[in-house]
């Protein structure tokens, strides 16, 4: 038996919603990891899997699901064995940011909000390894979980029309990467010159759900050197190996 | 080649959407009236999926630059051929140097033109449909050219169909969603019970409603969404996701429409009024 019980629900006439216990956590999205695999063992084709902190949403390309059959085969997943390892290699990714004031359009401010001065935040942003929760709202969107209590800090009252791709942000229990140019109400600290979505690459996105980030700080000069790199397609970000 | 002169007010290129990139948050796209498309499709005899251009609510001016057949379906946009009429649900041959446009939108929102063998533009994750920041561009520009291979002879097996506009259809066929019990019963009362009419924010992303329910308090993780999800916003807003929308989202999720719903809803505009209809 799998460490916690699931609920599963039909979603419309193609999908199915798979839940786990109401919560942010660690175990619990090692579980959902260990059920996708099983279930993509299978080798049921045309199923898109959306995994978001404590939910797996399956969407089928076939237009109406036999919903008591799929749920059949998602509970039989769900009773195996669930020490097994995870068929996939899970990584820590090492994000450069640039804190300079240029880029971090809040991080004065967010910094006295928060009773820091700015080399203490940045100290406590860099510190920690956030875990991907899941990938969605825009193409490379990171939903990361992790983020010291120190360093949380509501929403701007009014959002930017305009936030810059590769933005890096504090909101609430958030902490994230814009990965496109978007309208956004986080505060704004730093910028990161990694492309993180990219759909002209063999993987558009690098970053799996489940893997970690940490944030590492690089100067002016070294942003617009990774820009350079970045624009001419050398970037690559320094990755680590979980589980290892 | 199909050369734009002019673009209208939204037009772009679309197919039946690209599947198996959600994981990483890439929003399905494809056309928004599914039949719609079909159908242009199959009266060329088409893959069904072939990609089309879909149109909204102004038409394009187009010069043809090869020779072709093509049929027009969806919303009816008092369409000319070299400043003839023409009417929807028609294969029509085109001659090279052919011009195509548009005039007063009589009914719907979105109209297709489908050519013999579809659109051939660059495919971006295995689909032709345009989505910024998937496909460079959001949408097609005056004086942009769209590839199509030329057909001289095409024998159709059925020349035309007489097809009633989905423009007078009001309701929408909904699923429960997987938050439906956070619906008190004078909101599900209000839901079921009383018409509701399209705000100005409606695009291919999401359509909201002008007309709220009861506000609420509930929230939840954030969690999947997809084409045809209802959100209640805690101002108790709906919000219906459509083929450009979200691929995750915060609001509780309290009905799903049916797929072909998807497509009713998509030929409304703006001050259009529908209703909810449990499935």
């Amino acid at each position: 038996m799998k460490e916690f019980p699931i609920n599963i629900k039909p979603f419309g006439q193609r999908a199915v919603l798979v839940e786990w216990p109401n919560e942010v956590n660690e175990s619990i999205l090692n579980d959902i990891l260990r059920f996708v695999d099983c279930f993509q063992q299978l080798g049921l084709p045309g199923w898109e899997m959306s995994i978001a902190y404590n939910s797996l949403t399956m969407v089928s390309a076939m237009e109406d699901i036999d919903f008591d059959l799929i749920a059949e085969q998602i509970k039989a997943c769900h009773n195996e064995d669930g020490s097994q390892q995870l068929s996939k290699e899970r990584y820590l990714w090492k994000i450069p940011v640039c804190y300079d004031a240029e880029f971090g359009l809040d991080l004065n401010e967010t910094a006295q909000t928060l009773a820091l001065s700015v080399d203490e935040l940045i100290v406590q942003h860099t510190s920690f390894q956030y875990t991907v929760f899941g990938i969605g709202f825009l193409p490379g969107f990171m939903y990361l979980g992790g983020l010291p209590s120190k360093l949380e800090i509501p929403r701007r009252k009014e959002p930017r029309l305009h936030v810059a791709r590769g933005s890096v942000g504090l909101a609430g229990k958030q902490t994230g990467i814009y990965p496109q140019d978007s309208p956004g109400g986080w505060n704004i600290i730093g910028s990161s010159p990694i492309p993180i979505f990219n759909p002209a690459s063999e993987k558009p996105c690098f970053v799996s759900v489940g893997d970690k980030i940490q944030f590492t700080q690089i100067s002016r000069a070294e942003y617009d050197l990774k820009r350079i790199e970045a624009e001419v397609g050398i970037l690559r970000p320094e990755k680590h190996k979980l589980d290892a | 080649m199909l050369k734009i002169l002019k673009s209208g007010f939204f037009t772009t290129v679309q197919d039946h959407g690209r599947f198996g990139f959600r994981s990483i948050g890439v929003p399905v796209s494809g056309v928004m009236d599914d039949d719609s498309s079909r159908i242009a499709n199959q009266l060329l005899e088409n893959q069904t999926d072939s990609a089309v251009l879909e149109i909204t609510m102004t038409g394009p001016t187009l010069l043809f630059e090869a020779s072709t057949y093509i049929a027009l379906t969806g919303a009816f946009l008092s369409p000319t051929l070299n400043n003839e009429p023409i009417e929807n649900y028609q294969v029509i041959k085109v001659n090279k140097g052919d011009i195509l446009s548009y005039g007063k939108l009589q009914n719907g929102l979105r109209s297709y033109l489908a050519v013999k063998g579809g659109f051939k533009t660059q495919k971006v994750l295995g689909s032709y449909s345009q989505y910024y920041p998937v496909t460079m561009k959001k949408c097609l520009k005056d004086g942009e050219s769209v590839d199509f291979e030329e057909t001289l002879l095409f024998n159709p097996a059925i020349s035309g169909l007489k097809i009633d506009s989905k423009a007078t259809e009001t309701v929408l066929k909904v699923h429960k969603g997987p938050e439906f019990e956070l619906l008190s019963n004078e909101a599900k009362q209000k839901l079921f019970n009383t018409p509701f009419s399209i705000s100005e924010k409606n695009n291919r992303m999401a359509y909201q409603l002008a007309e709220l329910i009861e506000p609420h308090k509930n929230s939840i993780l954030t969690s999947g969404t997809m084409p045809g999800t209802i959100q209640y916003t805690p101002a108790g807003r709906l919000i219906i996701l459509m083929k450009d929308g979200q691929t995750t989202g915060g609001y509780p999720r309290i009905l799903q429409l049916s797929s072909e719903s998807i497509g009713v809803l998509s030929q409304k505009r703006f001050g259009d009024q529908i209703s909810f209809e449990l499935i």
